[in-house]
């Protein structure tokens, strides 16, 4: 009983036992697929993100349109991926600079903080009640790359969409194993702290482009 | 209001409150809009019934089995690399995360928003062992220029308008001109945090919820600074309270959507944060090492009354206060303790002592708006009645810190001497009639009657009792 562990536990079991109760019946939306899709979109557009349906062999031009408009110069990706390789073949006649994350973010923190324009992620599914992505960082993927540029690029399979959050975390498994970080997103940094004034970017990216991919090609 | 407004005891601090146009019309703003954005979000009464059920059990579960999850939630943690301490008091919890900066060197230290550490009053406490915190979440960090504590759980500068937020950054962020323009506002404050960041030796948050299955810990926020605390600086301390665990992941959904949508009207926010573990090897980002502070400071006291015990399923959501009718008219600072509205008026007392913090539970109509948005159905005009009866008559001298505080030998001697003549109908007549005769002749600032007459007329008595007319009228007593 010298620990202050032990104290608080030996307190909580000494506490008057109630039986655990049942957690009730309740059942999160579901969606047909054509639903689902435009649920997703909807969502995720009502929180001031861009959402674009992509082909999957066609997104690193469309996405190298999208970025010229906006006028990035960089965009930080990561080489190691499917993803990343693609992308930077596609780009390999012109584009934004690409800025590999290939190295631990003490080696590259400048560029992270205060250079990047942009950075690429896939995502591990969507949930189509909130307008969610599931961010799944790796080792070949890191964290930052979605939070310190200012704009964030998603890249969503259409065929991975679920309805729920609790959908999610059933067909994904997430009970077996969670891995060192797991981020829902939807849409780009915000606050309302002002006055209940909705201001986006606050420390997060500005932007949010979500670039959708087709189950098949249109 | 006045700078030594935090001498003032609840009642002396709501007059003042109430007297300040600009802060009613600061907080009668920001309510309105919150409560207009939750009624929208939980339009479909059938969901929100059925969601909410599933919510408070979900949290009473938890509760019923909380060493056996705190046990496991360690567990867990503990084999994904997370370092887990225990502190019973904040004291302790300050020493531990103090320990932690000193043992890894650390100088500055970037927050997220975290209730709990303005609970332990953290950031006096690493100020005063020569450690800069800086908030990152832009309410706090607007409110920690202004050298100011939260008035509000979510909100925490609610009680500022952008004029004054305006004057603020002018005076205190180096070459920021004057500009009441929120976008410009906001991005002054990226700008000056993005270095701090960049720079911090450590990062500290709150939890929202602890999920003892996977060891993993839930942070959901909007900004992104919550996310950029627990990535980019090399160690990071999460603290949290130790009621805030869950059993398993399945028990994040409901949550998860109730909270945001009753605090904000969001159907979900920015960002929900899933940390499970420091940065593996290969891993090219995040903390390389990450503790938790799983903080007691009274808690395990309120588990042990099953009654009470309800207090602890809090998610922190804040629509109690956004729909009180008293928080939404004095603010959060006349609370003087670190939660304000109906689940601080719960939750202070049972904490602080109602030696301490006994005026609170007094602080509400018991109208019910807090138990009627509560998505946890927190039952808390019953439990305030509760402590109200605790601090006179205590069910046990020890139900509740300072049970009994509150009972006076003239107000004890009062009630029995009305259980007496309430009990006898010979001496009921009598008292009336003597009332009736020289009731009038009583000063309002008679003992005991001055409580009641410094704010409501004192009472005039009849010269003869209903009892004595109607017999008059013919009626007969039987």
């Amino acid at each position: 009983m010298n620990s202050p562990r032990e104290r608080i536990l030996s307190r909580l079991k000494a506490s008057p036992r109630a039986a655990a109760p049942l957690r009730p019946d309740w059942i999160p939306p579901s969606y047909s697929p054509a639903e689902r899709k435009a649920k997703f979109k909807a969502m995720l557009e009502a929180s001031h993100a861009d959402v674009h349906e992509v082909t999957a062999a066609g997104w690193p031009e469309r996405l190298k349109s999208i970025l010229a408009d906006k006028g990035v110069g960089n965009v930080v990706y990561a080489p190691a991926t499917r993803a990343g390789r693609q992308l930077a073949e596609a780009w390999a006649g012109g584009g934004p600079e690409l800025l590999a994350y290939d190295r631990p973010l003490e080696e590259l923190k400048e560029v992270l903080v205060s250079q990047a324009d942009a950075g690429l992620t896939t995502a591990r599914g969507g949930i189509a009640q909130t307008g969610s992505l599931v961010l799944w960082p790796t080792s070949d993927e890191p964290r930052l790359m979605s939070l310190l540029p200012p704009i964030h690029i998603a890249l969503v399979e259409e065929s991975s969409l679920t309805d729920s959050l609790a959908e999610t975390i059933r067909v994904q498994g997430w009970a077996g194993g969670m891995p060192t970080n797991a981020v829902l997103v939807s849409g780009p940094s915000k606050t309302a702290d002002i006055e209940q004034t909705l201001a986006y970017g606050v420390h997060g990216p500005k932007e949010l482009i979500v670039l959708l991919i087709g189950s098949e090609s249109p | 209001m006045a700078a030594d407004a935090g001498k003032l005891e609840f009642g002396a601090k709501a007059h003042v409150a109430l007297n300040d146009p600009k802060l009613r019309a600061n907080f009668r703003r920001a309510m309105d809009g919150l409560m207009a954005k939750r009624t929208i979000q939980f339009a479909d009464e059938a969901e929100w019934t059925s969601l909410r059920a599933r919510g408070a059990m979900v949290r009473a579960n938890a509760l019923a089995r909380l060493p056996e999850l705190l046990e496991q939630l360690e567990a867990n943690c503990l084999k994904n690399g997370i370092q887990v301490h225990w502190a019973e008091t904040t004291q302790e919890a300050n020493a531990i995360v103090l320990g932690i900066l000193e043992a890894a060197g650390a100088k500055t230290v970037i927050k997220g928003k975290s209730m709990v550490t303005e609970e332990m009053h953290l950031n006096a406490h690493l100020e005063k062992h020569g450690i800069t915190p800086v908030e990152s979440d832009l309410g706090e960090y607007i409110i920690q220029l202004a050298g100011e504590a939260p008035s509000h759980i979510v909100m925490p500068c609610i009680h500022k308008n952008k004029a004054e937020i305006a004057e603020l950054f002018h005076d205190k962020i180096a070459d920021q001109p004057y500009t009441e323009n929120v976008d410009e506002l906001t991005a002054a404050a990226r700008k000056a945090l993005r270095g701090a960041f960049a720079g911090a030796d450590a990062g500290i948050s709150g939890v929202n919820f602890a999920v003892a299955e996977t060891g993993t810990l839930v942070l959901i926020e909007n900004e992104g600074n919550g996310r950029l605390s627990t990535t980019l600086p090399p160690l990071h301390i999460a603290v949290t309270g130790i009621e805030k665990v869950l059993e398993k992941l399945d028990d994040v959904p409901p949550l998860l959507s109730l909270l945001p949508r009753s605090a904000t009207g969001q159907p979900i926010t920015t960002y929900v944060n899933m940390i499970s573990s420091p940065r593996k090897d290969g891993e090219k980002d995040g903390p390389k090492a990450v503790h938790l502070v799983l903080l007691d400071n009274g808690r395990s006291r309120v588990h042990g009354d099953s009654e009470l015990r309800d207090t602890l399923r809090c998610i922190r959501c804040a629509a109690c206060m956004n729909h009180c009718p008293v928080y939404t008219r004095v603010g959060g600072h006349t609370y003087t303790f670190t939660y304000p509205g109906p689940i601080g008026k719960l939750l202070t007392p049972q904490i602080e002592g109602l030696d301490c913090a006994g005026d609170q539970p007094h602080a509400s109509t018991l109208c019910r708006a807090c138990a009627d948005v509560c998505p946890v159905q927190i039952p808390i005009p019953d439990l305030l009645v509760r402590l109200r009866t605790e601090a006179v008559r205590p069910t046990s001298p020890d139900a509740v810190k300072g049970a009994g505080s509150s009972a006076t030998t003239g107000e004890t001697l009062g009630w029995k001497g009305w259980t007496l003549l309430y009990g006898s109908p010979l001496l009921y007549r009598i008292g009336t009639r003597m009332l009736g005769w020289f009731g009038n002749l009583m000063p309002s600032s008679a003992p005991m009657l001055k409580q009641w007459t410094s704010v409501r007329t004192k009472p005039k008595f009849a010269p003869k009792s209903l009892h004595e007319l109607a017999r008059e009228k013919g009626f007969c007593d039987e």
